[in-house]
């Protein structure tokens, strides 16, 4: 086994992401040694990797340069062209106010990507720095930081993020960023604390304490790069769980309120008053968006996995 | 194992201690006066009085906190304001709804799953194998607030095999009842397939793979057989263990549902409290969701330990 491949041993599992959900979204999966693996390796991340990591990077950029591209405005009314179908003149089609869909998706999308990615990028930083400190160091930081991990683990997410919010106003996207990536880093942290764990006692680990290196070398130089494999393929699904939830609470209206519409939102619109019977692509098109961006996030991490061999992560 | 026990109950009463500080000081996020801001429009100096003492807020935070849990030691868990419901009353109403949601869906869900997998794992990487754990991994990418609106277009508004919204109570008779939670159940089972089928099936190959798998081969037994007899039993650990992670996405899943079908259970009548600012009614509800979702979660665990000694000793 070349060092560069993780084999994270301690507890049977691997790490998937379960549809959405709060913090109970991973998954153990027990998966036999010959699985799938040999086929896969030696061949690269393989084409659906790449196709996806261009769908979710063309996506961002969308995103980011929505107001500079030449799209409608998304609030902007137009009473002759409601609930029209996809047309030339309206890609997407408008909904029940006769806005824009495509320029709505877009806009919209924006709100999910920050929350999906800014929480799990800081989460990621303060969760991992945590994690690799906790996993090599063991003794009383590693039961102290455990703890807190599983403490903050045992609350249900989006019941405390939608109380916190009520009480706690007006909602705004630093809020949000900030209180996903309080859930987040938990996650990350026994993540990354269980793959360090299985490398603190390598030879290569051993070798390099024992030639005198300091502890900074150590954790940055030979732990970091062999743990990297499995915090970003974790991240990726943190990332699909932090959109899920966003929009969830989108959905319920408790995410960023008018007049920033996210794709939750949008779905919600397009539920409410008939508007499922008269007009269905209010809701499917930022369903679709959704289901694709997701099922990008997932297969990536899923190529990450099966590329590194990463298996059998403890939680 | 009674060490075990009382270490594990212990964490259970610590963690809903810190969930009951975490609700109490929910009060104290409002700004300015939170007695104030509680009673909203029906804000007189009586009613001001009343919720003062009713809180204990002229008192210091640790005699507020005495005051607030003792109210709720003795099934007092405030009321609304604007509605003048208590809170134990709405979660009377609430409650049968919630649990009748979870059975049925988990029904629904395990009864896809579980032939789904042993078909699956008799033969892996074969074309049911493939589009099995293909459809899955599709089924993880639907949310339930993408999953439930498509589920009502088209069961709904185009076959009209169902009413889209709206609840009927059991004594309202057997098919109504199954009418109006049919759909809601489906759009939360879709979350829990997944999750269950691919710990199943995973769980059964690395079983198949077992000598004593093997050793009843050569005896002669037929496949199905070994399947069910030998090989379920020491595979579905993992299953109960998936049980137990996803009721964290029952719980987001049930929101959603709740509040696109609008079937009055605790998430309907959260949002809705939310929605009209009902500080107290969310406060209480709050407090018992997540002290449920943590009780559930350590029940599953010690299930688990029950089943699987060696859970025990990691």
């Amino acid at each position: 086994m070349p060092d560069g491949r993780a084999i994270v041993s301690q507890a049977p599992g691997e790490l998937l992401a379960a549809d959405a959900g709060s913090e109970a979204v991973l998954v153990l999966e027990t998966v036999p040694a010959q699985a799938d693996t040999g086929a896969r390796r030696g061949k690269g991340l393989g084409v659906t990797f790449w196709v996806c990591l261009v769908w979710v990077s063309l996506m961002i950029l969308l995103a980011v340069l929505a107001s500079v591209l030449p799209f409608k405005a998304p609030n902007a009314q137009d009473y002759s062209a409601v609930n029209v179908g996809p047309s030339l003149h309206h890609l997407l089609g408008t909904d029940d106010l006769g806005r824009d869909l495509l320029s709505r998706v877009i806009f919209g999308s924006r709100v999910s990507l920050v929350i999906g990615f800014a929480p799990i990028a800081i989460g990621l930083v303060i969760g991992g720095a945590l994690g690799l400190l906790a996993g090599y160091r063991s003794g009383a930081t590693d039961t102290v930081l455990n703890a807190v991990s599983f403490v903050i683990l045992a609350f249900p997410a989006l019941l405390a993020i939608m109380v916190i919010e009520t009480f706690w106003k007006p909602v705004s996207l630093l809020k949000l960023t900030l209180m996903f990536a309080f859930v987040g880093a938990p996650q990350l942290f026994r993540v990354i604390r269980a793959t360090t764990i299985s490398f603190a006692s390598r030879e290569f680990v051993v070798a390099a304490r024992a030639t005198g290196a300091k502890t900074s070398r150590i954790l940055l130089r030979e732990l970091l790069p062999n743990i990297l494999p499995a915090a970003v393929s974790f991240a990726l699904i943190g990332v699909a769980i932090a959109i899920v939830l966003e929009g969830s609470l989108a959905f319920l209206g408790l995410s960023i309120g008018l007049p920033t519409s996210s794709l939750g939102n949008i779905i919600n619109d397009g539920v409410n008053s008939n508007n499922l019977s008269l007009n269905p692509y209010i809701a499917l098109w930022p369903s679709l968006y959704i289901f694709l961006l997701l099922t990008a996030l997932n297969l990536m991490a899923d190529r990450l996995r099966s590329y590194f061999d990463l298996r059998e992560v403890k939680l | 194992m009674v060490r075990y026990v009382a270490s594990r109950l212990f964490q259970l009463v610590f963690i809903c201690f810190l969930i009951s500080i975490f609700a109490f000081l929910l009060v104290h996020l409002l700004p300015g006066d939170p007695a104030r801001t509680i009673l909203g429009p029906n804000y007189t100096p009586a009613s001001h009085a009343l919720l003062m003492r009713q809180l204990g807020l002229n008192k210091g935070l640790l005699a507020q906190y005495g005051t607030w849990i003792t109210n709720i030691f003795h099934g007092n868990l405030g009321s609304s304001f604007l509605t003048k419901q208590t809170v134990t009353n709405a979660l009377s109403v609430a409650v049968p709804i919630d649990l009748e949601l979870v059975i049925v869906s988990q029904v629904l869900a395990l009864a896809v799953a579980i032939p789904m997998a042993l078909v699956a794992a008799m033969r892996p990487n074969r074309s049911f194998d493939k589009v099995a754990t293909t459809s899955t991994f599709g089924m993880l990418s639907l949310p339930t607030f993408v999953a439930g609106p498509l589920l009502v277009l088209v069961f709904a508004v185009t076959l009209h095999w169902v009413p889209a919204t709206g609840f009927n109570r059991l004594s309202q008779g057997l098919g109504a009842n199954l009418k109006s939670v049919i759909l809601p159940s489906v759009a939360l089972a879709i979350g829990s397939i997944t999750v269950y089928y691919r710990l199943l099936r995973a769980d059964l190959i690395a079983t198949l793979q077992e000598d004593f798998v093997t050793m009843a081969r050569s005896k002669g037994l037929s496949t199905r057989y070994i399947l069910l007899r030998h090989v379920m039993r020491p595979s579905s650990f993992s299953l109960l263990a998936g049980a137990g992670i996803s009721i964290g996405t029952l719980f987001t899943g049930a929101f959603v549902v709740e509040v696109l079908f609008q079937l009055p259970g605790i998430g309907f009548q959260l949002v809705q409290a939310i929605y009209a600012d009902d500080y107290l009614v969310v406060q209480g509800m709050a407090l018992v969701a997540a002290v449920a979702f943590v009780v559930v979660n350590f029940g599953v665990d010690f299930l688990l330990t029950v089943l699987d000694p060696r859970v025990r000793r990691a």
